[in-house]
């Protein structure tokens, strides 16, 4: 389907395709046996000035907005979901800083992320607060010029190969989720280090590890916006980086109706290509179908967020539920058409299935999605 | 420094077919590209330049629609391009093709390093380089397959040979041809497609090169071609097994009885 794309809109889809066509396919299988990551592909990405696609121009990037994002992420997918979470671990890493940073901040940090010089990653998890955020207990204390971290943040991508972090912890541990704020703290900062690496089901060539703060030390301008302002900036930086991650799925899904295809072209059973049976060509149709309906509701979601909108959350939350559920029943299928074939590591719908999984659960499970939309109709029909 | 790259524009070897009647390249609807060993002589010059500072000049000989393959070297980390072209320049065989390249860059000025692919995939001579470095009268060295060392006065460099590799240092101004294995050629990014589209591509015709009519084009080719055609597939192939003693003996036996 046409979406009338502009020029530059173009332009950044035929980068992405270029990298994924040129350096992830032949290494993706690699990348994922042996949980090795992507080094080399994002100082490629760096290179053809992917990072600096969500940096405003002022700091160095090209100022696209979300919807230029989702198509760079929808092409780097169709290649590899764990090569793209990590790009896009680096955007929601300094989203806090784009959307609440000091004008210093932004001059000392948006450069080098636009040139892919430095990567960030973002720490909010920690093992008692995945859905419930607000449980976190990471605590920050202001000491004379410096404010003293201590905690242990879970599950963090990038975690180890990043340079620069946010991290969220409560500066006011009596107020809850009102005491929360926002902290940059980079690789090398006293009292900062890299705990547990995690072996993951999918998305393999992603790091994944904790991140210690044991009196770790920080220069007071650390601070991210107003002093117990983290939770609505955690807020706002997910509001603006779910469509992201449901142009995830819509890549996966994407590679994977191709595999699909294509295999049923040239699978002979029966004495005929398997696609003349009428019962795949129900099942291709059904992921062909689903897949242009995810694109056009994350497309749309994407140029209403890029709008300005007072509200974004619930087209944010309806683009990541649709379009991550959808990735995980078009790689099913794919699997499924491919038979004992597609179950195989030789051919990579496998892995496919084995990266969507995950896309329902990061970056706010899709039953937090729900409640989010729930919430906001109840909101709307006050 | 500045540094000149030479490109080609040669038909996407994907595509290519020859057409069964007349033997040569069917050329309708086949995407042209640049030639890929020609992307890694790129890839080298805009390494060396990043690391040592200066420029990055792209040229190519071709007809009009040559000028894509100039944007897109610019759009890869050239700095400017020179399309030589001129309906005067057709039918150039290597020997013409050295000398009018040579030509224009005497036209372009002072040098440092000249990049060319090792060959060209359409004609397969990898006579170009060398005829342009003689025309030139600078060193060259072919089959480059690693950069150790720039300075402004010279370069080392390792050439591939078949059982391993040579050092060389050459003095500059020198040219050097290169094999795919001296780097991965980068993507093109977003701000070099952006600069590529509004760069000037500067135009030569065989008048502002100075060229003499005799020496380019097919009047100076000494080059004919006669005939194209696809060698016959020999079906009579033979893999032998055993140790290499073993091996050895049943090739000769086999070549005995064609004595």
């Amino acid at each position: 389907m046409d979406y009338f794309f502009t020029e530059q809109q173009q332009m950044i889809i035929d980068t992405a395709r270029e990298i994924t066509n040129e350096k992830i396919i032949p290494v993706r299988a690699e990348l994922d046996e042996k949980n090795q990551f992507p080094r080399a592909i994002l100082q490629d990405i760096a290179k053809a000035d992917l990072f600096s696609i969500f940096v405003p121009e002022q700091y160095g990037g090209l100022g696209g907005g979300c919807y230029d994002i989702v198509l760079a992420l929808e092409e780097l997918a169709r290649g590899c979901v764990g090569v793209a979470t990590s790009y896009a671990a680096s955007a929601l890493g300094i989203f806090p800083v784009m959307i609440a940073g000091s004008e210093e901040q932004k001059l000392k940090y948006l450069p080098d992320i636009a040139s892919g010089a430095r990567w960030a990653a973002f720490g909010l998890t920690e093992s008692n607060a995945g859905s419930d955020a607000s449980g976190i207990r990471t605590t920050a204390v202001q000491d004379g010029e410096e404010w003293v971290l201590n905690g242990t943040k879970q599950w963090i991508t990038n975690g180890g190969e990043s340079q620069i972090y946010s991290i969220v912890a409560l500066t006011d541990p009596s107020k809850g989720a009102r005491g929360a704020s926002i902290f940059i703290v980079e690789e090398g900062d006293p009292g900062f280090s890299y705990g547990k690496k995690e072996d993951k089901m999918g998305i393999r060539s992603s790091s994944t590890r904790e991140l210690i703060l044991k009196d770790c030390r920080i220069p007071k301008d650390r601070l991210v916006g107003k002093r117990g302002t983290g939770f609505i900036t955690v807020m706002k930086t997910l509001d603006m980086s779910r469509p992201g991650i449901a142009s995830l799925g819509i890549g996966l899904a994407q590679a994977a109706l191709d595999e699909a295809v294509l295999y049923a072209k040239q699978r002979v059973q029966f004495g005929k290509p398997i696609i003349s049976f009428q019962a795949v060509q129900h099942i291709l149709a059904d992921m062909a179908i689903q897949l242009e309906a995810g694109r056009a509701l994350v497309y749309a979601a994407a140029r209403h967020i890029d709008s300005n909108p007072k509200n974004m959350s619930k087209a944010s939350s309806m683009c990541k539920v649709f379009a991550t559920d959808m990735a995980m029943k078009v790689t099913t299928d794919a699997v499924q058409v491919l038979g004992g074939y597609g179950y195989m590591k030789e051919y990579p719908v496998e892995k496919m299935m084995r990266d969507a999984k995950i896309l329902q659960i990061y970056e706010g499970t899709n039953q937090i999605q729900r409640n989010v939309i729930g919430q906001e109709l109840n909101k709307e029909y006050s | 420094m500045h540094i000149i790259v030479c490109v080609k524009q040669v038909p996407d070897a994907k595509d290519v077919r020859l057409d069964p009647v007349t033997n040569t390249l069917a050329r309708e609807g086949v995407d042209s590209i640049m030639n890929p060993y020609d992307r890694h002589a790129l890839e080298e010059a805009v390494a060396i330049k990043e690391q040592q500072g200066g420029t990055v000049t792209v040229i190519t000989m071709g007809p009009p629609q040559a000028e894509a393959v100039l944007r897109e070297a610019i759009a890869c980390g050239a700095d400017d391009g020179v399309l030589i072209s001129d309906r005067a320049f057709a039918g150039a065989d290597t020997w013409a093709t050295s000398y009018t390249l040579a030509n224009a860059v005497k036209t372009l000025g002072a040098f440092d390093l000249i990049l060319c692919g090792k060959q060209a995939i359409d004609g397969d001579t990898a006579q170009v380089g060398p005829g342009l470095a003689y025309r030139l009268q600078v060193p060259f060295a072919t089959c480059i397959q690693k950069t150790r060392k720039v300075s402004s006065a010279s370069i080392e460099v390792e050439r591939m040979m078949d059982d391993g590799f040579d050092v060389l240092r050459l003095p500059l101004p020198a040219l050097m041809t290169v094999v795919k294995d001296i780097n991965e050629p980068r993507v093109a990014s977003l701000k070099g497609k952006m600069k590529a589209k509004k760069a000037e591509i500067r135009k030569f015709s065989a008048a502002d090169i100075g060229a003499d009519p005799q020496c380019i084009g097919l009047a100076g080719s000494p080059t004919q071609v006669v005939r194209v055609f696809s060698p016959e597939a020999r079906g009579d192939r033979k893999i032998f097994s055993g140790s290499v003693e073993e091996q050895v003996d049943q090739l000769v036996e086999c070549l005995k009885a064609y004595l």
